[in-house]
């Protein structure tokens, strides 16, 4: 069973995005960018089912600008056998992400799909889901646990109220949450070997996908401003303060 | 332009997530909500009840107990034929369904929103709330999830609307419910909360968390959030998590206790009216988005707190 894994280079997790002063969207000049944490966590879920026999291979594929090969040679190092590269400049908005990874579905019949349940850019939380619908298939979104079990998968999902599990016909779409697992540190032998892994570019013409953005960004703007607050000096001087905006007790 | 409104229930409860996405609906026209589950007469009743509904559509079948978006997503899709706009509140189970059905609709969906500016334009936040996008759909019908915090909650009782039988696709024989392990809890939700007393790492342990942070949420009636470093250490179980990736809240009082308040956190919170920070760090981010702050010992401060309130 082959295993996809897509993957989306982002602004850093630990970067403070700015947005540009003209208000046309977040600026991405020399900031640094990284593979999307949830991405991470899908690659780490996919190289530990080879591990474990039940998958036999794990394609990572991202589509973006050329330097999300960066990104690509990442998940070779992480543990990935090969990587596909659909270069697009231009942002590419969920549903034409959905529509390539389908036409790669398409080529490459993977068992299981897992990607990251949103990217920290545009959070949409779409793409998975997106992909589940097209491909005609069952969705195990924000997976805390996975186990594949002959020809289906349960999936552990976290929902607003606990915990639910769910079994899956495969093959199957997962997304990760942020407990699925903690994913590994390439070392640097594997960031060596990564270098020689194959890593195949492709366009959206390749796969005849029309990727038009439906959504116009108007403005992007900055969120507004808390005024500063106090630092009071007593237990007392809050409880005052709270009485005084009428919190019930 | 007509809407159509899926409404979240429980247990034969309409949920409250439902109220703030049928204000939102009832900004862009008219609004018929879609009740689909096992034994859902009671839920439908309710959801008559809501001011603003003009029709309540019932799915009542085995196949859509559970809200499996693969059984769902055909039954709203052929629903669809007869609306101009699918909304759905932006919770596990919205994020879910909702871009299964835009994706089947050849639409892009609108996640999240945080306000209607026009028949097509939105807001919403990206970048884990650091931006906020007005952005306008091109296509022919609407795919969009709701943030209830910034919707106000449409009236739940002394509406008139009528009640429909639908049928749909049924099961599609691809996905089962196997098992919820969802914690009975007598608090209040914590999205739609007025006061939640959230903590962090530096509680130190779920025992520490139990009791600091229980009895002050108890005294207020109070929901019980908690920082991603909490849930990961396991103080508390994931459905606590306030952020860009757990839950978004805007309660009137907001007790960050031990919080150091990475943005992810403040992505979640920081629509709060009122902000309370309780930290050992005088130079913890939390500070720089609260009203009223106290550096110290939150094992000193919170049960003097929660014995002066």
């Amino acid at each position: 069973m082959k295993v996809l894994v897509p993957v989306k280079r982002v602004i850093d997790y630990n970067i403070r995005p700015r947005v540009k002063a003209d208000g046309s969207g977040v600026d991405l000049v020399n900031v640094k960018m990284s593979m999307n944490p949830f991405d991470e966590i899908a690659l780490e879920e996919a190289v530990r089912l080879r591990e474990k026999g039940q998958a036999s291979e794990v394609i990572a594929v991202s589509i973006g600008p050329a330097k999300a090969q960066d990104t690509l040679r990442t998940a070779l190092a992480m543990g990935a056998d090969r990587a596909i590269l659909i270069v697009v400049e231009t942002e590419v908005e969920p549903l034409a992400v959905a529509k390539l990874l389908k036409a790669v579905a398409d080529e490459e019949q993977p068992g299981v799909v897992i990607l990251g349940k949103q990217a920290i850019d545009d959070d949409c939380n779409q793409t998975g889901q997106m992909l589940a619908a097209l491909m005609g298939r069952p969705q195990g979104t924000f997976a805390s646990a996975v186990s594949v079990a002959g020809d289906r998968v349960e999936v552990t999902r976290e929902v607003d109220g606990g915990l639910e599990t769910v079994s899956l016909a495969l093959p199957a779409v997962i997304t990760a949450d942020l407990r699925l697992n903690e994913p590994r540190y390439a070392s640097l032998p594997n960031i060596m070997k990564a270098r020689s892994k194959p890593l195949a570019q492709k366009t959206p013409a390749d796969y005849r996908v029309d990727i038009t953005p439906r959504l116009t960004t108007l403005k992007v703007a900055e969120p507004p401003v808390r005024a500063a607050g106090v630092v009071l000096d007593s237990v007392d001087a809050l409880v005052a303060k709270l009485k005084e905006l009428g919190i019930s007790a | 332009m007509k809407t159509l409104v899926w409404a979240e229930h429980e247990n034969g409860r309409l949920k409250d997530a439902s109220l703030p996405t049928v204000t939102a609906a009832a900004k862009l026209g008219e609004v018929d909500l879609l009740v689909a589950g096992a034994g859902v007469a009671g839920v439908a009743q309710a959801a008559a009840q809501i001011v603003g509904v003009g029709q309540v559509l019932v799915a009542d079948d085995e196949a859509y107990a559970h809200a499996l978006p693969e059984n769902l997503a055909p039954l709203v899709v052929e629903l669809m034929a007869g609306y101009d706009a699918f909304l759905a509140p932006a919770t596990s189970t919205g994020k879910n369904i909702a871009p299964r059905v835009a994706a089947l609709l050849d639409v892009m969906q609108l996640s999240d929103i945080l306000s209607v500016e026009g028949p097509q334009t939105f807001t919403r936040a990206i970048y884990a709330g650091n931006a906020i996008a007005t952005v306008k759909s091109s296509d022919a019908k609407l795919v969009i999830t709701v943030r209830g915090s910034t919707f106000a909650k449409a009236v739940a009782s002394g509406g008139v609307a009528t009640i429909s039988p639908v049928s749909g696709p049924g099961n599609q024989e691809l996905s089962n419910f196997v098992r919820a392990d969802i914690a009975q809890s007598t608090r209040p939700e914590l999205t739609s909360a007025k006061v939640v007393v959230a903590g962090g790492r530096a509680l130190g342990s779920a025992e520490k968390f139990q009791d600091v942070i229980e009895p002050l949420a108890d005294k207020l009636k109070a929901a019980v959030g908690a920082s991603r470093a909490a849930v990961d250490a396991g103080y508390v179980p994931n459905d606590y998590q306030v952020g860009q990736t757990g839950k978004i809240v805007a309660p009137e009082f907001y007790f960050a206790i031990g919080i150091s308040g990475a943005i992810q956190h403040l992505a979640g919170m920081k629509d709060a009216k009122t902000i309370v920070a309780i930290n050992a760090d005088p130079e913890a981010p939390i500070f720089g988005v609260a009203d009223y702050g106290l550096v110290g010992d939150l094992f000193e401060i919170v049960p003097a707190l929660t014995a002066k309130l």
